[in-house]
């Protein structure tokens, strides 16, 4: 398989080759190292792989060859190249969350979403740059330097989740696995000009991916096209026994493309068949692409504001034409409580983070640094050397706003705004609104240095961030470019309707064309 | 709510983070600038609204109570940073040297 193939192919596309015979697993990898080297995925120029063996993948796809050529079931994935961020765990690579303090730290175990894409025949082939810890909305924050954006290397591809978003975009995986706590998927997306997916809390099993935030944290995917996202959520989705936040709601069929079913215990009949449960429910046909006749979709009038780029709105504005062109309804909707979300989220997260990384101590793994003063020394050298400013940052606020005498001001008062944001939610969707069109940022991608103040960085999660305080299901997909640089626009859908938010994502994608990237 | 210097230290003692003179003076003025957007906060009116645990949208099943043994595929020796018989090896809790520098 020629590299210059392989960059224009989906998931849909590659695994049907590889199932054909067409092509083989090895061949398919191949062409993704190829594609990352000309591309330039190393540290030396845009910084997207933290850790990647060649040598372990081949092996791997030894197993899918093995599989195809006994007529087993390999699964819909079948010798599909996947990257994943450094914070959910993989065996064989490196799990370092972009952070000195887990340095070289690999796994004894497993994150749930890559043991399902490996069992449906993936092969993950390298574990992507992120802001240290997924604090961040530019990935500068990596312990190991920053990752440039694809489209312009003198720019950020926005963060967290920006190695994942930069492999897609760059052709070097049509789907990568990413993590959100407050849009760091959808923004990188939007920033790379790719489609990232966030969704609804609990949807994916958060067994494996390093804790940040655990009332906000979910994995996300990214892919080249909606098809490429709805196929790897529809393989990570599910309930799992090993997480007791994940739901046992049932997981429709997101994609068009046909493929036939997930089959997560196929290569993993014995231990993992315990753990991945799959409804034998009858679920609905996938999505029609081609009409929206019947569905009320809401523009809420906080999302557009005055200020707002002219070009972004000119390209929302278009988008909303274009459902409208499809049979959809277009409904002025108001989500009053949006622009409290900043300060909600700047209060929760990193309370909840100051909370999640103090397992990060020197004791049981990862880096310990130790002075020769005792177990009080050890523990401040080691997290002191181990985090960077931004973590660091975060951990004191988090600590500040739970300490006593703060706590009823923020920490109480923000999880109270926190049930009016997702009030606002509930109220749309229940007056008849399938789904919410945003834009996904308030501007394109910017220079590497350019944002220097921690709280203007934390705007960039300004139209993202109330998603994940609700914990509905949003996603963002390319509607244009603006100054050269591609914007996306937001999906957002009641809770567990991935369902509808991918019908409206299909069609919008297969509506603008081309357009999308112009 | 400025932050004072001396929060910055407190906090960071109870964050276990070594903090010198030159980072708490940034940190003094980056958190109190950061803080000064939660205030909005304050204005709204929440005395009748519960506060959020989280956004569990149903379907979030209970499981028997059951240990469910990790899966590990490498032993603790391969990432701890020091072992001795399946313990974890850590310094001293509390010397002459740390028992000085609190002030205890």
């Amino acid at each position: 398989m020629n590299v210059a193939d392989y960059t224009r192919l989906g998931a849909a596309a590659i695994s049907g080759k590889v199932r054909s015979g067409e092509v083989a697993p090895s061949d398919v990898v191949r062409a993704a190292f190829e594609r990352a080297g000309e591309i330039g995925a190393g540290p030396d120029a845009l910084n997207i792989f933290l850790h990647a063996d060649e040598e372990a993948c081949v092996t791997e796809t030894k197993e899918v060859q093995q599989h195809l050529d006994t007529a087993a079931d390999v699964g819909i994935l079948a010798g599909v190249p996947v990257a994943i961020k450094d914070n959910i765990a993989s065996l064989g690579l490196p799990t370092t969350c972009a952070s000195r303090i887990l340095g070289g730290y690999v796994s004894p175990f497993e994150a749930t979403a890559v043991t399902r894409l490996r069992a449906n025949g993936a092969i993950i082939i390298a574990k992507t740059n992120m802001d240290e810890f997924a604090m961040g909305s530019s990935t500068e924050n990596s312990a190991f330097g920053p990752t440039r954006n694809p489209h312009d290397v003198r720019c950020v591809p926005g963060g967290s989740s920006g190695g994942s978003a930069a492999a897609v975009a760059a052709g070097i995986t049509p789907i990568a696995l990413g993590s959100e706590t407050g849009g760091s998927v959808r923004q990188p997306a939007a920033f790379c000009g790719v489609v990232g997916v966030k969704p609804t809390y609990g949807r994916v099993s958060r067994y494996g991916l390093v804790a940040f935030a655990s009332s906000l944290d979910q994995i996300g995917v990214l892919g080249r096209t909606v098809d490429d996202a709805a196929i790897g959520l529809e393989v990570i989705a599910g309930f799992d026994k090993a997480d007791s936040t994940s739901s046992d709601a049932d997981v429709p069929i997101y994609r068009v493309s046909a493929l036939g079913k997930p089959a997560p215990e196929a290569r993993h009949p014995d231990t993992e068949a315990m753990r991945i449960g799959r409804s034998p429910v009858p679920l609905p046909p996938p999505p029609d692409s081609t009409t929206l006749k019947g569905l009320v979709i809401g523009k809420p009038k906080e999302y557009f504001p005055e200020s707002l780029d002219p070009s972004i709105r000119a390209h929302c504005e278009r988008a909303l034409d274009r459902f409208r062109s499809m049979g959809a309804v277009i409904r002025d909707v108001s989500l009053p409580r949006s622009p409290l979300a900043i300060p909600v989220y700047y209060v929760l997260a990193p309370a909840e983070a100051s909370s999640n990384l103090a397992r990060f101590d020197g004791v049981r793994y990862g880096l310990r640094v130790d002075p020769g003063k005792g177990l009080k020394s050890m523990y401040e050298a080691t997290r002191s050397q181990g985090f960077g400013p931004e973590v660091t940052r975060r951990i004191l606020l988090g600590t500040y706003v739970l300490s006593a005498g703060y706590y009823d001001a923020y920490y109480k008062k923000a999880q109270a705004v926190r049930t009016l944001i997702a009030d606002d939610f509930r109220a749309v969707f229940a007056s008849g609104v399938h789904a919410i069109f945003t834009p996904t940022t308030p501007t394109p991608a910017f220079p590497i240095g350019a944002i220097s103040d921690p709280y203007e960085m934390y705007l960039n999660d300004i139209f993202t961030v109330t998603a994940n305080l609700a914990g509905v299901p949003a996603i963002s997909v390319p509607i244009g470019r603006v100054r050269r640089l591609p914007v996306g626009g937001q999906i957002i859908a009641a809770h567990f309707d991935e369902y509808t938010m991918f019908r409206v994502a299909y069609a919008l994608e297969a509506s603008l064309g081309a357009e999308a990237h112009q | 709510m400025a932050v004072t210097r001396d929060d910055v230290f407190h906090i960071a003692e109870l964050a276990r983070l070594g903090i010198d003179d030159a980072r708490a003076d940034a940190l003094t003025a980056e958190l109190s600038s950061i803080l000064a957007h939660m205030e909005v906060l304050s204005q709204v009116d929440t005395a009748q609204v519960p506060p959020a645990a989280g956004v569990g949208a149903g379907g979030t099943p209970l499981r028997p109570d059951a240990t469910i043994a990790p899966l590990m595929e490498q032993t603790l020796e391969s990432f701890a940073p020091s072992m001795r018989d399946g313990f974890f090896i850590v310094p001293r809790l509390a010397t002459h040297e740390d028992s000085s520098e609190s002030g205890a």
